[in-house]
């Protein structure tokens, strides 16, 4: 089995304090951790435990900047046996990542690609499914658990409301993966050195055919922070008078 | 004339409540360009569904076939794509869930049409499409322009959008021959399975203690299941906390969770992504305890307590303890 799994490296935006920067076109970012996308770590652990099951070679593609190299180092810490960084074009969109993964992959063979259903910043859902189409592949996305028999996929599809579906995919196939679909390992150390020693590759665009003007789908003009509207009464005072408060509330609501 | 399709989600013969809200999002963009709303409805043995939603919409676009009679995208793609060549609509909206997020990427790749997902908003002006998105775990919002082009696709985020009421008259329903012609086996639709009935239904609690990722780890875990003892209620938790195996599934609230409704709603380290905030809508009262004042969740939540957990939630327990020692 060959597989290939797409990644990226986003900013820890959960519990920081975020400014949007002067050009009003994105948060300001210095200030930020990055680490690997939530939903590419479940993806790569899926490719790992696959492999480690069929044997054959697991690949990190990723199309970043520079700084995306710690992620792709992180991915061949957590297995992965090699790892190619393309360059990223100032200007992206979801479709543009799209057809600069379905560049890179095109004229290689494999078995298997997978992305994270989504990414933490962005949040598009759209990248997996576009590049498979982009690879004239089938694919099936939000999948928690894949199971490969005979040349086929049986995935098993999250839906609404706790309800899942099967479905049987033939390979080569995408698959998008959501976070749950395995449990989160500790990497060691030796893992980390290891990893430094593994072939880790950097593209440009040009070497793809492509530029740094390619045409954009989406065009972000600018970005705010959403409207206070209704908002929650904070409770003020010391932790005891907070919690005073919270009591009689608690009471009052409860009936 | 300006054609808007909106296609219509339904599973296990039943319409699903984000079609309503396609059909209200819908309804105010025809209006505005002075054009007309199709309800784009895929499936085999629909003809109440049919009925259902002429109700609702000028006009209903049925296309039957076995092939789709349950959701596989390879044929629903066909199907709309050839749809999208013969009437040429301006736009196309779908549902951001399991069914818009497996079709439309694929769909508007096909098609080359210009796509935007999970949207909060939408308007034209003039020729071209905006659409407002919610990014960075919904503390930042997203003001895009959509490329100039013959169409668009927009998949909306459910529980965003008013649904559309009832129509006065009856639209017309009309039946459009089925393109499909051989089965594939590229994807095949196997089964649903359905969530194991548990001992604990949390959607029937009247009051929940509900954790996420921010209470750092399973060892916080018993105080809250004391505190939920104590106020006769029920432990529950966000989506991470089920990914992590601190709870098992049935506790998690969410759309691929549960629904609840209960009298009070305590939401502790839940910094509240639309998933987990759609589905505590029914509460009669939210209580949001989180370090982060920017946390979506005070957003929905009626009372809120910017501090640490850890200072909290022992006073909290020892004050309520109090209270409900005098009953």
């Amino acid at each position: 089995m060959k597989i290939i799994v797409c990644v990226k490296r986003v900013p820890k935006t959960a519990e920081a304090d975020l400014f949007i920067e002067k050009e009003g076109k994105d948060i300001k970012k210095d200030n930020l951790v990055f680490a690997l996308n939530d939903w590419d770590g479940y993806a790569i652990r899926e490719a790992v435990r696959i492999r480690e099951d069929y044997g054959g070679e697991v690949i990190a593609l990723t199309v970043g900047p520079e700084d995306s190299k710690e992620v792709l180092t992180r991915c061949l810490a957590m297995g992965v046996d090699r790892a190619l960084r393309i360059e990223e074009p100032p200007a992206i969109d979801a479709l543009l990542i799209a057809k600069i993964l379905a560049r890179a992959i095109q004229d290689h063979s494999f078995d298997l690609i997978l992305t994270g259903v989504q990414t933490e910043d962005d949040g598009w859902g759209q990248v997996g499914v576009a590049l498979a189409q982009l690879l004239g592949i089938p694919h099936a996305s939000i999948v928690n658990r894949i199971e490969i028999e005979n040349g086929k996929g049986k995935v098993k599809r999250e839906l609404e409301g706790g309800l899942e579906e099967l479905l049987e995919v033939k390979l080569p196939a995408l698959f998008t993966i959501q976070t749950g679909i395995n449990e989160p390992k500790y990497v060691s150390l030796a893992a980390i050195l290891e990893a430094e020693e593994k072939e880790m590759r950097e593209i440009g665009l040009e070497e793809l055919g492509l530029t740094s003007k390619e045409p954009l789908y989406a065009i972000l003009e600018r970005v705010s922070f959403p409207p206070a509207g209704k908002m929650a009464e904070i409770l003020k005072g010391t932790p005891e008078e907070v919690v005073t408060q919270l009591s009689e509330i608690i009471k009052k609501k409860k009936g | 004339m300006t054609e808007i399709f909106a296609l219509v989600e339904h599973r296990q013969g039943k319409i699903r409540e984000i079609t309503y809200e396609i059909l209200g999002c819908g309804e105010r963009l025809a209006k505005e360009k002075g054009g007309s709303l199709t309800a784009i409805l895929l499936g085999f043995e629909v003809k109440e569904l049919a009925e259902e939603m002429a109700m609702r919409t000028p006009r209903v676009l049925v296309v039957e076939d076995e092939k789709l009679k349950d959701f596989n995208s390879l044929y629903y793609q066909k199907v709309l794509s050839s749809l999208f060549s013969k009437y040429q609509p301006l736009l196309l909206l779908m549902g951001h869930t399991a069914y818009g997020m497996e079709l439309a990427p694929s769909l508007s790749v096909e098609l080359d049409l210009p796509l935007a997902t999970d949207c909060i908003g939408l308007s034209f002006e003039g020729e071209r499409m905006k659409v407002l998105r919610s990014i960075y775990g919904g503390k930042v919002m997203a003001h895009m322009t959509l490329k100039e082009a013959k169409g668009y696709m927009v998949t909306l985020r459910p529980g965003t959008f008013a649904p559309k009421p009832l129509e006065e008259k009856k639209g017309g329903i009309m039946i459009e021959p089925s393109p499909l012609q051989e089965v594939t086996d590229r994807k095949r639709f196997l089964q649903y399975i359905e969530a194991p009935v548990s001992g604990e239904d949390i959607s029937q609690a009247e009051i929940l203690v509900s954790v996420g990722q921010g209470i750092g780890g399973p060892e916080h875990l018993p105080m809250f299941e004391e505190l939920a003892k104590i106020l006769g209620g029920t432990i529950s938790c966000s989506r991470p906390v089920v990914d992590r195996n601190w709870l098992p599934k049935e506790r998690q609230v969410g759309i691929s969770g549960k629904t609840v409704k209960p009298k009070i709603y305590i939401a502790v380290g839940i910094s509240g992504a639309f998933q987990h905030v759609t589905a505590i809508k029914g509460a009669e009262t939210i209580i949001a305890i989180n370090k982060d004042p920017r946390a979506p969740i005070f957003s929905v939540a009626d009372y809120g307590i910017v501090d640490d957990f850890q200072k909290v939630i022992p006073l909290l327990k020892e004050k309520i303890k109090g209270m409900m020692g005098g009953v």
